[in-house]
């Protein structure tokens, strides 16, 4: 069962991954907390789901796999209008404001989604029952996980040579090392600040709709990954990509191994493990 | 101690505090049984989120997780209470949630001032979860999610068998609520004017400065920490008796979050501020709740717009407004600059 327990890591790994993408990005960027990142994930689960559902049984397998990206959009939409008219305004308030009107946006959005998708919880496993089971070393195993690590993978790879390789990737890391100096050469940090809340938004959404089809969508969904992608964050050190992703795969490991050897405090491991890592290394792994 | 008239009357502000007191003594004859709860439940956040502004508006680090603490105090008289159940009264139980709160932001301390700003606050909050998880995890010693139930305890030798929750609260449990506000309030006043207190505000305003002129900054970081905790720990204490039920829900991070609003709504740049932000936060999601199923709604869009329009709190929009009208200078001092 071994190496079933290291993929169930991996995929944890795979979704957390994302998440703590998105939060490293704004934070690094916009020098922002985002509390209500979580909230943004849970609406890319209700939305794909609901369009999932909405497109029925008779729909084309590619159809329903390009619905799965509808979360990453509504997420971004709901990124772009939270930053243009709650974050804006704060720029230049000091760090508790920001964190309280991202708490107040998270207040908002839980009860927005009540709203537009009611108290129940939305289910849709299409995208999982299709690809079916495939087997590893003699254990069946969930196609769709592999498929969630190679598109979490795939991502990865796409945004780091976008901070690499292009001008706008390099402007980032520009804002996000120095800010005065990048104001100071003329760059656009509204704009990119606005630029980098959206693509943080969509990633927390794209990591809800590739979720959903494996759990239902339920309200208060969005806490739980909210918290975990903290000590990713916490671990890896503040706004380094490297640092999300080893975060990441320490804390999918030691969820996935901990359930099966102590599953009573696997959480409380996990916090312990970062405990350890910030009393050794106080900036995080990867922390400057 | 020799009362000072002259100064007294010299100083206004200890007349209007003594006149409120003497409103307060009265207000069992004066609200309805409903209502005078819901100001003991003010009372209680009232302390714990003058605790938290100890850490926030006189030290400058914002903590999101100030729930643990609330909710060790909360979980220290229910431990007491299943396991040493002969011990359970009121002088044993207050000094027993305060060691239980003493320990845990102690721990907690070590390992959050190490840091600052962001670093902190997320900090914060992972550890106050750790303890969630801990709470929840453990349900044979906790009750889980269920949570446990909270007895009334005999005070000072006075029993209470057979006397309802209402009756009890709306009786001695008030007065007693009331003195040990008091009591804190002066605690927390005398800390903050302090030469203590006020080497805390030289690290809020220059970490550099501060530790220049030979302020020891880790470490009064996490006295000041241990402090705020324990006071934290003091309001989850006597909300348990209030409340009769506690549940893990005290120390989940949205709690914390509910405490950090108390705070911002009063206003945290004047010491009375997280009183009057308690009190209306308190009556203000009770309604909410009782008049929509939208509630967090209400209170987001409030939370919003006041750090928008209003970001000294009700408090500070008070203090500038009589400001204005004394003519004075609109903001005066560093600690109402909202770009520091």
């Amino acid at each position: 069962m071994w190496p079933i327990y290291i993929l169930n890591g991996l995929y944890f790994a795979a979704f957390m991954f994302l998440i703590s993408l998105g939060l490293n990005i704004i934070l690094g960027v916009m020098g922002i907390l985002n509390l209500a990142h979580g909230s943004l994930y849970a609406i890319g689960a209700f939305t794909a789901a609901w369009a999932i559902v909405a497109l029925g049984k008779g729909a084309s397998i590619t159809f329903i796999y390009l619905s799965l990206i509808s979360g990453a959009v509504l997420a971004a939409f709901f990124g772009l209008f939270m930053e243009y008219f709650l974050i804006r305004p704060l720029y230049k308030r000091a760090l508790e404001y920001q964190l309280l009107v991202t708490f107040g946006a998270l207040l908002l959005l839980e009860d927005v989604m009540k709203m537009i998708w009611g108290g129940e919880a939305y289910y849709a496993s299409r995208p999982f029952d299709i690809l079916g089971k495939i087997h590893i070393l003699g254990n069946p195993y969930p196609a769709y996980f592999l498929f969630v690590m190679i598109a979490a993978l795939f991502i990865g790879i796409l945004l780091w040579v976008f901070m690499a390789k292009t001008k706008v990737g390099t402007m980032l890391r520009a804002i996000s090392l120095d800010r005065e100096m990048a104001t100071a050469l003329g760059l656009d940090i509204h704009k990119l600040g606005t630029f980098a809340f959206v693509l943080g938004a969509a990633l927390a959404g794209l990591a809800g709709a590739l979720v959903v089809p494996t759990t239902p969508a339920l309200l208060g969904f969005g806490m739980e990954p909210l918290i975990l992608a903290f000590i990713v964050v916490v671990v890896g050190g503040l706004g380094s990509l490297k640092g999300a992703l080893v975060g990441s795969l320490i804390v999918g490991q030691t969820r996935s191994i901990g359930i099966v050897i102590f599953p009573e405090i696997e959480l409380a491991l996990l916090f312990l493990i970062a405990a350890v890592i910030l009393v050794a290394k106080p900036e995080g792994l990867f922390g400057r | 101690m020799k009362l000072h008239l002259k100064k007294m009357i010299a100083r206004p502000k200890i007349i209007i505090y003594l006149g409120i007191i003497f409103v307060l003594l009265f207000l069992p004859r004066i609200l309805s049984t409903f209502n005078l709860i819901l100001f003991e439940y003010g009372l209680t956040f009232a302390i714990a989120a003058l605790g938290f502004n100890l850490l926030l508006g006189y030290t400058g680090l914002l903590s999101f997780g100030h729930g643990a603490f609330f909710a060790a105090g909360a979980y220290g008289v229910v431990m007491i209470a299943k396991y040493f159940p002969e011990l359970y009264s009121m002088e044993i139980l207050i000094p027993g949630a305060l060691l239980l709160s003493f320990i845990i932001s102690a721990i907690f301390g070590f390992l959050c001032v190490r840091h600052t700003k962001i670093f902190f606050a997320i900090l914060a909050l992972a550890l106050s979860m750790l303890v969630y998880a801990l709470v929840f995890k453990f349900y044979h010693i906790t009750g889980g999610s269920d949570g446990l139930y909270v007895k009334i305890p005999s005070m000072f030798g006075i029993t209470f068998e057979g006397v309802r929750r209402p009756q009890f609260l709306s009786g001695i449990y008030y007065y007693f609520l009331l003195c040990i506000f008091v009591l804190s309030f002066i605690i927390m006043k005398g800390i903050v004017n302090s030469p203590f207190g006020k080497a805390l505000q030289a690290i809020r305003d220059n970490e550099v400065r501060a530790e220049l002129i030979g302020i020891r900054v880790r470490r009064y970081r996490l006295y000041i920490f241990i402090i705020s905790g324990m006071f934290t720990g003091l309001g989850g204490a006597l909300w348990s008796f209030i409340n009769g039920h506690v549940t893990p829900d005290i120390s989940h991070w949205v709690f914390s979050g509910e405490i950090v609003y108390m705070t911002l709504l009063g206003g945290f740049a004047i010491f009375e501020g997280p009183i009057i932000g308690a009190m209306i936060f308190t009556f203000l999601k009770l309604y909410a709740m009782g008049s929509t199923v939208y509630w967090m709604f209400i209170m987001g869009i409030t939370l919003i717009i006041l750090v928008l329009l209003l970001p000294t709190g009700i408090a500070g929009g008070f203090k500038s407004l009589t400001d204005i009208i004394k003519n004075k200078k609109f903001f005066s001092g560093e600690a109402y600059d909202v770009n520091r």
